[in-house]
């Protein structure tokens, strides 16, 4: 019977993408209306050569899902590279704009490519690293199998879905100009039904669980899922100009839209980049290390002090501007404050190594994930001290915002995700172990002298450009003219494109070390019980 | 009348703010209620149970506890 509502629902929607195709007012919606068209006639062949076929077995409680986990991973690594790439290729545009080609230009420019970056690392890479973790953690801390079954599948698939018509819309121009929500209407009606049902499927997944107590880094990736939606909700919320087409009206506008967006952006910064990538970080690195959380109690007091205060830290993104001042510091104040829990969360990391502190001298997988929370120290401290208003009218503007983004993003964000697919590939392909230590040695080194050249180098134009945009001669003029600081920045252009370079070439290389960890690895010897620690 | 936005923005910084700031103090003061500790470092060890498979029953899972 379900197979017949799919097949009657995939049909409707062949139907309607073909009439919308056909009544599009602009390209990017007719293209997209097409892409769905022929997504679900694909479905629907697919399905209707499963319908009435022979039901396999009752699948068994007694297994985990793990093929949503192996695709989530591999989409992790792929997306990730994907979004490397691009973020040199865009690095290297800023130093030379020759490469902002004559013939490609309205597709390959800056400009369309930029959010495409963005939302390839944040979105692709994060959001798929994310949404792995989700499904692998909540199955091994509740000891159940993933509820939902088939919505499972969904989530994956419909999330790629999602990314594929985001990206290709920003190369066509579509979109509706708030930095990290550009998709249009249609695209984040989406969104929002997958993550419905992601949201479904962790809830039931905790709902059956069988240990008494809720592990805490199911309530990070919790809090993850049920912010991102509401943020997603509230800050999307437009009219259509007309249903076929790709372009809608805010319904804020003004002040109000700003505050809106940034309470968006920074919150997706505190609950997608951050609280989710605690919860990664809660259960790989005491897997690791294989010693339990430091401190569980300090678990529970940095998630509730986080959850209190990051939704009230916006306003850091709009000082100096038409936010009526006590709305500005109180952003500040907010964010000043935020720097304790964030360094309860480091401290509780790093200290869960505290008396195998030497498995740091083997084990890259495990530097790379303590690296991981160095970084987010770093960052978490950074951003307080960038909130406070006079040290904003210098940063704003600047590289300085760039170097605090990619410090937290490649090194908190990125070495985290390295050390999950590290951990992950053998466990869910049954291998012994990895295909090479000394690859991810060269991964390891890579990575982070390309962290450190990107961030320096964007510390120090960021505060030369702020400082030569303030400069004043005895008159009372300014001294330098914009085109001065580009010309000043073109060295350290270059520097960060490099640091780049040497990030994505370490990406690249722990994709062949997967690809191999799979292919050659030596299987696994048959599961033991599960043995506990000490 | 005054207007809503006043009206929010005074209710928001007075007792808005106090709800929100005794809700924190007494989760702090929850977490680390006597006793709290030996069942934290239980919970703490739940990672190392079932890396394969699900548990059966809710009491195996008690059985097989860390420790
Ligand atoms: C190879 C690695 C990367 C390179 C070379 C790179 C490069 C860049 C460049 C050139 C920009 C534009 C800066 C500007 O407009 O002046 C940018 C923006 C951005 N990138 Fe990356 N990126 C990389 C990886 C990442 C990753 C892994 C993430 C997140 C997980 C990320 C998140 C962002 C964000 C959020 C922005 C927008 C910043 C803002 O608007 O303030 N990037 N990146
Ligand atoms: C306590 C924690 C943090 C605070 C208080 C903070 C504060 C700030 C401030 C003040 C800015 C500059 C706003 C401006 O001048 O426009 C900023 C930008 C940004 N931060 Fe943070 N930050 C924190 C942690 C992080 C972390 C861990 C990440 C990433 C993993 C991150 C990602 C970003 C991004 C993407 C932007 C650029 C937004 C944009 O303009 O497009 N932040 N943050």
């Amino acid at each position: 019977m379900l197979d017949y509502v799919k097949l009657l629902i995939l049909g409707l929607v062949v139907i309607s993408a073909a009439i919308a195709a056909n009544y599009a007012r602009d390209v990017g919606y007719m293209v997209h209306a097409i892409i769905v068209m022929i997504t679900a006639a694909g479905l629907f062949l697919w399905q209707l050569r499963r319908t009435d076929e022979p039901v396999p077995a009752a699948v068994l409680q007694t297994e985990y899902m793990d093929g949503p986990v192996r695709w989530g991973a591999i989409l992790t690594a792929f997306w990730g590279v994907v979004g490397f790439l691009v973020g040199t290729f865009i690095a290297f545009q800023l130093a030379y704009p020759q490469l902002n080609f004559e013939w490609a230009q309205g597709y390959l420019n800056f400009g369309r490519l930029r959010p495409l970056h963005t939302s390839a690392v944040i979105f692709a890479f994060a959001g798929n690293a994310l949404i792995t973790a989700s499904f692998y953690i909540v199955q091994r801390t509740t000891a159940a199998r993933l509820w939902g079954g088939g919505l499972v599948w969904f989530v994956l698939w419909g999330y790629q879905f999602f990314i594929v018509l985001a990206a290709t819309g920003y190369l066509m121009g579509i979109t509706q100009g708030l930095e990290y929500a550009e998709p249009e209407w249609y695209v984040d009606i989406w969104l929002t039904i997958v993550w419905v049902a992601f949201l479904a499927v962790f809830m039931g997944t905790l709902i059956k669980r069988k240990e008494p107590h809720i592990y805490v880094a199911n309530w990070f990736l919790l809090s993850f899922i049920v912010t991102v939606a509401m943020l997603h909700v509230i800050n999307n919320m437009s009219v259509p100009v007309s249903i076929f087409g790709s372009r809608s009206v805010q319904v804020m506008a003004g002040v109000q839209s700003a505050m809106t967006q940034w309470w968006y952006g920074h919150n997706a910064v505190g609950f997608l980049l951050t609280a989710g990538f605690l919860g990664m970080m809660y259960y790989f690195i005491p897997k690791q290390a294989e010693r339990p959380v430091y401190s569980y109690k300090l678990s529970i007091i940095h998630f509730w002090a986080l959850i209190f205060l990051y939704i009230w830290a916006g306003p850091h993104h709009l000082h100096y501007t038409a936010l009526p001042d006590w709305a500005q510091t109180l952003g500040m104040v907010f964010s000043v404050v935020l720097w304790m829990p964030s360094w309860g969360g480091m401290i509780n990391g790093l200290m869960t190594l505290s008396g195998a502190w030497d498995k740091l001298r083997t084990d890259p997988v495990l530097r790379m994930m303590v690296t991981s929370v160095a970084f987010y120290g770093m960052s978490t401290f950074e951003g307080p001290m960038m909130s406070i208003r006079s040290v904003n009218s210098l940063s704003h503007y600047t590289d300085w915002t760039i170097g605090h983004v990619h410090s937290g993003a490649l090194g908190w964000n990125g070495m985290i995700t390295f050390g999950m697919l590290y951990y992950l590939f053998p466990k869910l392909w049954s291998r012994e172990r990895l295909y090479s230590l000394r690859l991810v040695s060269w991964h390891y080194w890579l990575a982070t002298i390309g962290i450190v050249l990107y961030a320096a180098s964007m510390w120090v134009t960021g505060i030369m450009e702020g400082l030569m945009w303030r400069e004043v001669d005895a008159q009372g003029f300014l001294v330098n003219s914009f085109a001065d600081t580009v010309a000043a920045k073109f060295p350290m252009y270059v520097v960060r494109g490099l640091g780049g370079l040497m990030f994505l070439a370490g990406g690249l290389i722990m994709a062949y070390n997967l690809w191999m960890t799979v292919r050659k690895g030596v299987a696994a010897a048959p599961a033991r019980a599960a043995a506990p620690a000490e | 009348m005054e207007d809503t936005y006043t009206i929010m923005r005074v209710f928001a910084g007075s007792w808005g703010l106090l709800f929100m700031f005794t809700v924190f103090i007494i989760v702090i003061l929850f977490v680390l209620r006597p006793g709290s500790g030996r069942l934290y470092k239980d919970t703490a060890n739940i990672p190392f149970r079932h890396d394969d498979k699900p548990a059966r029953s809710p009491a195996a899972s008690q059985k097989t506890e860390a420790r």
